[in-house]
């Protein structure tokens, strides 16, 4: 079972096992607009938490997509970096960018569940 | 109101909240050599008539390129320039704007950007190019900068035939990047092994052709080297004409190709402002410094302009730009445009024909003084003496002849050993008559 928590500069991190999947939520992408390029980290990158990992650009901006939590990097989409639109059509799915063995399971708790990230988007009007 | 609004309290004052003790702590970067103290040694007040009168006697006492017969290139040819090029660049709309930022509003500007990026890709064998650089020294360097980010490794190998100042550049670059170069020692004979060199922590290898010493490579064994590494290939030139009788970079599987292109459409005008050409592969485009235009269509339809992946770009990556480059030469640009487009693909061919035949007929002249020997087994315009005396004293006295000889390698590369060598370029602009004044020159300064 997986849960999945939620970062408030809009990223995600599904928890799977000891690793989590990062990518940009749907509320970022439906504000990024198009994006046209995605770039994710090296793979055996380590990443602190709050750490600039991967940058997503669209037609109106670039932005940097910082880790939700510390640890390697241990895979990359590199569909999403040939075909930057998935992040539009399926952020949370196929549009994923990097996926990290977490370094410190703990500092999950620091997240949002899904329930507060909607709390919390509703304050963002 | 004051005119100097600040005192030695404001100063202090400023000094102690950045920390450094006194005014002369900020310019700690500039050789002491390098720095005038106190004030220049010059009279406070003379009149017009006789400030002009002594600054054209010290004019005078210069050898100008245009009024002796004139062998310097290593960087920077004499070219003719046709006289439309001069006309056309002055008109205001060019003369007066900056580089675009509200760009789509000045849709001439972009569509001459297109067009010498259009040029240059075509000229490099590569399939995009940007709007252009400083010069061919940095231009080096920023793509010594991008291959690092392309290979996310931090240590290029620099060939001994990549001229001398472009290499200063590019160490300069790395050492305030953290990133490490193999500065290969110079190389006169193009006889280095560059591939030796190349290990798979190398980011890339620059190459110049024709190198410094005016030496042809080929870039096709050192490209299947570096690939084999995983390692870029960057492609140097310092003057574009040669690419009309040489082999593109393109065609010789260069990764990125830049250069100088003052020698197409701009004076040497005392060594600036000069133009950076930079191309490489479609692929690359994300790493890429410099602008870029870009053709597209505007809501009617129409064929319009725009400057596009600006997100690469400082003003909206900041800390993250491909680049600090925020601007391009776009005059010397519109210059090399309108010479090309002048000359056209025959054009070019014929004007490096002459270039080449032009420097063939001085080697022989040369080479037939005793003493005298041509390093180079090949060569475009550009070639390297051996001389039986030292080579910058050598210079000077053909200039005491009313000759301008070429450059010693020694002023750029003191200590190499190569003290009895000069770096000699000739151009379409050398007459049978300079090449003859040049021969006997030499033979006179020898005997």
């Amino acid at each position: 079972m997986s849960q999945i928590r939620y970062t408030k500069e809009h990223e995600y991190v599904r928890v799977e096992g000891g690793e989590g999947v990062v990518g940009i939520t749907e509320y970022a992408q439906q504000q990024l607009g198009d994006v046209v390029f995605a770039e994710a980290p090296p793979i055996g990158k380590a990443l602190k938490r709050g750490d600039p990992a991967a940058v997503v650009e669209s037609v109106k901006a670039a932005s940097d997509v910082f880790a939700p939590v510390a640890g390697e990097v241990v895979a990359v989409n590199s569909e999403v970096e040939s075909t930057p639109g998935l992040i539009n059509e399926d952020a949370l799915g196929r549009g994923w960018l990097f996926r990290i063995k977490l370094a410190d399971p703990a500092e999950l708790g620091a997240l949002m569940d899904e329930s507060a990230y909607a709390d919390y988007l509703k304050t963002l009007g | 109101m004051r005119y100097l609004p600040l005192d030695a309290s404001d100063r202090e004052a400023m000094l102690a909240r950045i920390g450094v003790p006194d005014i002369s702590a900020l310019f700690a970067d500039i050789p002491a050599d390098k720095r005038i103290e106190g004030l220049l040694d010059m009279p406070l007040a003379k009149s017009e008539m006789a400030v002009e009168r002594e600054m054209a006697a010290i004019a005078g006492r210069s050898l100008a390129a245009g009024s002796v017969p004139f062998f310097l290139g290593a960087g920077a040819y004499r070219r003719h320039i046709p006289a439309t090029v001069d006309h056309l660049i002055q008109r205001s709309e060019f003369l007066t704007s900056y580089t675009p930022y509200q760009p789509e509003i000045a849709q001439g500007t972009l569509q001459v950007l297109f067009e010498f990026q259009t040029q240059v890709a075509a000229l490099t064998g590569m399939e995009v190019a940007n709007a252009s650089m400083y010069d061919g020294s940095t231009a080096c360097g920023e793509a010594m900068l991008m291959a690092h980010r392309l290979t996310r490794r931090g240590r290029a190998v620099i060939s001994g035939g990549l001229h001398p100042q472009y290499a200063d550049v590019c160490a300069t670059l790395a050492r305030m990047a953290g990133d490490a170069i193999v500065r290969l020692p110079p190389d006169l004979t193009a006889s280095e092994d560059i591939a030796a060199a190349i290990d798979g922590a190398t980011s890339c290898v620059i190459v110049q052709s024709p190198d410094f010493f005016g030496n042809p490579r080929d870039l096709a064994p050192i490209a299947a080297a570096a690939h084999a590494h995983g390692a870029l290939v960057i492609a140097v030139f310092t003057d574009p004409v040669a690419l009309g009788a040489l082999r593109s970079p393109g065609e010789m599987d260069a990764d990125i190709a830049v250069g100088e292109g003052q020698g197409i459409g701009n004076a040497l005008s005392f060594g600036g402002p000069y133009l950076g050409l930079f191309a490489t592969r479609a692929r690359n485009v994300r790493q890429m410094p410099g602008r870029l235009a870009g053709e597209t269509v505007d809501a009617a339809g129409r064929r319009s302009f725009v400057l596009t992946l600006s997100t690469r770009e400082q003003h909206i990556r900041r800390d993250k730009a491909t680049s600090n480059i925020c601007t391009n030469s776009g005059l010397c640009a519109l210059a090399f445009s309108i010479h090309l487009t002048l000359l056209g693909a025959a054009g070019l061919r014929r004007l490096a024909n002459v270039n080449h035949a032009n420097a063939v007929r001085l080697a022989e002249r040369l080479a037939a003084i005793p003493g005298v020997e041509v390093v180079n087994s090949h060569f475009f315009n550009e070639f390297t003496l051996r001389t039986p005396r030292p080579a910058a004293a050598l210079i000077e006295a053909l200039a005491e002849r009313g000759v301008i000889g070429g450059l010693p390698v020694s002023r750029l590369l003191p200590g190499a050993g190569l003290d009895d060598c000069i770096v000699v370029a000739s151009t379409e602009t050398n007459s049978e008559d300079d090449r003859a004044a040049f021969a006997r020159a030499l033979a006179d300064c020898l005997g």
